[in-house]
C-alpha cells in the first residue's frame, strides 16, 4: 500500500520548534535559535559537523531534555505513540526475541502481544525480518539489528519518527541496501521522519529538506529542499541531479566548518 | 539473508592444521575432567604412602581409606549433621536472595534510600562473622534464628552488591527509549532494569551460596558449645574432643563436597537462565 506524501508547501504541520536555545552547565551553548517547522510526510536530514547541536535537537523533540528557551509545540497536542526512535546502535534488549523486541512500545501502553500481533507480524515484514520474530538479538547481523530497531520505531505508526546516525557504524554495503529500504518503508507508510547525519550523500539520497548545521554555537546555517521525485533509486544516486544536489549541501557544509553564517 | 549458512553441501577437505586444531580441542575437552581426577588420584596415594611408611598414628593423621570408611560407617550421624547445616545454609541464602533484591531494587528506586543505607551493609560485610555471632547468640533467644541471621549476614552483601550494580547498569538508549514510550517507573524495573541485572544478580549468587555455608558453619562452631549439636560444624568440634580424627576428616569432607554441589548446582541455574543470551553463557569457536 503505497502512501505517497503531498508536495512539499501543501503538507500538514505536525510539529514545530520556535526559536529554541539549548545552554548546558550555565555557559556550554549546544544550540542557538533553532526554529524548524516538520510537516507530514517530510524526510528532514540534519546535516552538519560534530558538536553543531544534531543530537541535541533530537534529544530536545523527544522531550528527553528541555530547552533552556524557545518552545516546541505539537499540531494537535502530543500524545503516547507520537514519536519513534532509531539511535546510532541498534539498542534493542538482548534478552528478548525480535519480535518482543517490536512489541515494546505497545507493551508499555499496557498492550498484550497477542492484540497486536498482527501489527508485529507486519512491520517485521515491511523490514524482511518476519521469518526471524523469534531469533534473539545477537544472532542478528549488525544490519538485520538495524532493521529490528526501524520496525520498533515504526510498529506503532508515529506521527514522527527520529533517527540518530542509525547507519553511521555499517559497512558501506549494508548501508546503501538500507538507504534504498528505508526509502521504500517511507513509500509504504507514509512516514515523517528526521534524520540525523555526517553524510551529504546520505542526506541528499534520503531527504526533501537538508537542514545545514554549524558549530559553537550550534544554529542552522542553511536550509536545501532536494526537489527529486520518490521512488529514488541506483538511477538517481547515478544522476547530474544528484551530484548537483551533492555539491550544493557539500559547500553548505564547507561553509558551516569554516564558521561563516550564511 | 539467513542467519545460518547452509552446511547441507559436501564437507570440504579438512588440512593438516585444521586436523591438528581438532585434536587439540578434544585433547582439551577430555583433559578438562581427566586432569583434576589424576591430581585426586595422586593425592589420596602420596596421603597413604605418607601415613603408611611413616607409621603415623590414626588420631594424628588418618589414611584416606580408614576416611572412607569412616564416612561409610559414621554415615547415619553425619547424615543427620549434614541436612542440618544444609537447611540452615539453604535458608539462609533464600533470605539472602529476598533480602538482598529487595534491598537493591529499594536503593536504586530511592537514591536517598541507598545514601541512607548502603554504608551499613559495607560495615556489616567487612565486619568478621567470628565477631559478630557471639552477641547474635546473646540476644537472640532461638539458635536456629541465631545461626540464620549469622549465615545471612555473610552471604546476602553479594547479592546487594551485585544487583545494585546490574540494576544501575542497563544501557543508557535504552532508558531513554523507556523514557520516550511514556514507561511508569515499575515498567522499568520490571521489563528493563531487572532483565539487565540477571547475570550480575546470578553473579552475586554463586558467590552467596558458599558464603552461607561458610557463614552456616562459622555461628555452628560459634553456637555449638551452647547446645546445638547436631551440625556439621559441631560434629567436627565434637570428633575434634575425643580425637576421633577420621571422622573429623570425614566431615570436612562431607563440607566440602555440599559447597561444590550447591556451586555447581548454582552455576547451572545461571546457565539454564541466560543460555539464550548472554555473552557469559555462549560457546564460540576459538
Amino acid at each position: 500500500m503505497a502512501a505517497t506524501s503531498a508536495p512539499l508547501g501543501q503538507r500538514a504541520e505536525v510539529m514545530r520548534i520556535e526559536g529554541v536555545d539549548k545552554v548546558f552547565n550555565g555557559d556550554v551553548v549546544a544550540l542557538k535559535g533553532l526554529n524548524l517547522t516538520v510537516n507530514s510526510g517530510d524526510f528532514i536530514s540534519l546535516l552538519g559537523p560534530s558538536g553543531c547541536g544534531k543530537s541535541t535537537a533530537l534529544r530536545l523533540i523527544a522531550d528527553l531534555i528541555h530547552p533552556t528557551r524557545g518552545r516546541i509545540t505539537w499540531a494537535g497536542g502530543q500524545k503516547a505513540g507520537d514519536l519513534g526512535v532509531v539511535f546510532q546502535e541498534p539498542t534493542l534488549m538482548p534478552w528478548a526475541t525480535v519480535a518482543q523486541n517490536v512489541w515494546l512500545p505497545f507493551r508499555l501502553r499496557g498492550k498484550t502481544y497477542n492484540s497486536v500481533k498482527d501489527e508485529i507480524i507486519e512491520a517485521l515484514r515491511l523490514v524482511g525480518l518476519d521469518k526471524f520474530q523469534n531469533a534473539y538479538p545477537r544472532e542478528l547481523s549488525g544490519g538485520m539489528k538495524m532493521r529490528v530497531s526501524i520496525a520498533r520505531a515504526m510498529v506503532t505508526k508515529p506521527r514522527l519518527i527520529l533517527m540518530d546516525e542509525p547507519f553511521a557504524a555499517l559497512d558501506e554495503i549494508t548501508r546503501f541496501r538500507l538507504n534504498n529500504d528505508l526509502l521504500a518503508l517511507k513509500e509504504k507508510i507514509g512516514c515523517t521522519v528526521i534524520f540525523v547525519t555526517h553524510s551529504v550523500f546520505e542526506s541528499v539520497f534520503l531527504s526533501d529538506r537538508i537542514v545545514v548545521m554549524a558549530a559553537r554555537p550550534g544554529r542552522v546555517i542553511r536550509e536545501l529542499t532536494v526537489d527529486a521525485p520518490y521512488p529514488r533509486d541506483e538511477v538517481f544516486r547515478t544522476s547530474s541531479d544528484y551530484a548537483a544536489y551533492c555539491r550544493q549541501a557539500s559547500d553548505a557544509l564547507h561553509e558551516a566548518m569554516e564558521g561563516v553564517a550564511a | 539473508m539467513s542467519i545460518v549458512e547452509d552446511n547441507t553441501a559436501a564437507a570440504p577437505d579438512v588440512d593438516e592444521d585444521e586436523l591438528r586444531r581438532r585434536r587439540a580441542r578434544k585433547f582439551e575437552r577430555i583433559g578438562k575432567w581427566v586432569l583434576p581426577v589424576l591430581v585426586m588420584a595422586l593425592a589420596l596415594f602420596a596421603w597413604d604412602r605418607l601415613v603408611v611408611w611413616n607409621g603415623i598414628p590414626h588420631y594424628i593423621l588418618p589414611g584416606p581409606w580408614l576416611v572412607f570408611s569412616t564416612l561409610i560407617s559414621d554415615w547415619p550421624i553425619l547424615f543427620d549433621a549434614l541436612l542440618v547445616t544444609l537447611q540452615i545454609t539453604l535458608m539462609a541464602l533464600a533470605v539472602a536472595v529476598i533480602g538482598g533484591v529487595g534491598l537493591a531494587v529499594l536503593f536504586t528506586q530511592s537514591r536517598w534510600m541507598e545514601m541512607s543505607f548502603y554504608p551499613y551493609a559495607v560495615i556489616l560485610q567487612v565486619t568478621p562473622v567470628v565477631a559478630i555471632a557471639p552477641l547474635i547468640f546473646i540476644y537472640v533467644d532461638s539458635r536456629i534464628a541465631g545461626l540464620l541471621l549469622c549465615a545471612w549476614l555473610v552471604a546476602f552483601f553479594p547479592v546487594l552488591s551485585n544487583t545494585t550494580l546490574g540494576l544501575n547498569s542497563a544501557d543508557h538508549n535504552l532508558r531513554d527509549l523507556f523514557r520516550i514510550y511514556g514507561a511508569t517507573r515499575w515498567q522499568r524495573l520490571r521489563y528493563l532494569q531487572l532483565p539487565s541485572a540477571l547475570p550480575y544478580f546470578l553473579g552475586g549468587l554463586r558467590i552467596a551460596g558458599g558464603l552461607s555455608l561458610i557463614g552456616a558453619v562459622v555461628a555452628e562452631y560459634v553456637a555449638g558449645t551452647g547446645g546445638i549439636g547436631s551440625g556439621l560444624a559441631f560434629r567436627i568440634l565434637e570428633a575434634g574432643y575425643r580425637l576421633n580424627i577420621p571422622r573429623m576428616f570425614a566431615a570436612l569432607i562431607l563440607i566440602a563436597v555440599t559447597g561444590v554441589v550447591i556451586f555447581a548446582g548454582l552455576s547451572f541455574i545461571s546457565h539454564m537462565l541466560l543460555r539464550k543470551w548472554h555473552e557469559s553463557a555462549l560457546k564460540r569457536e576459538g
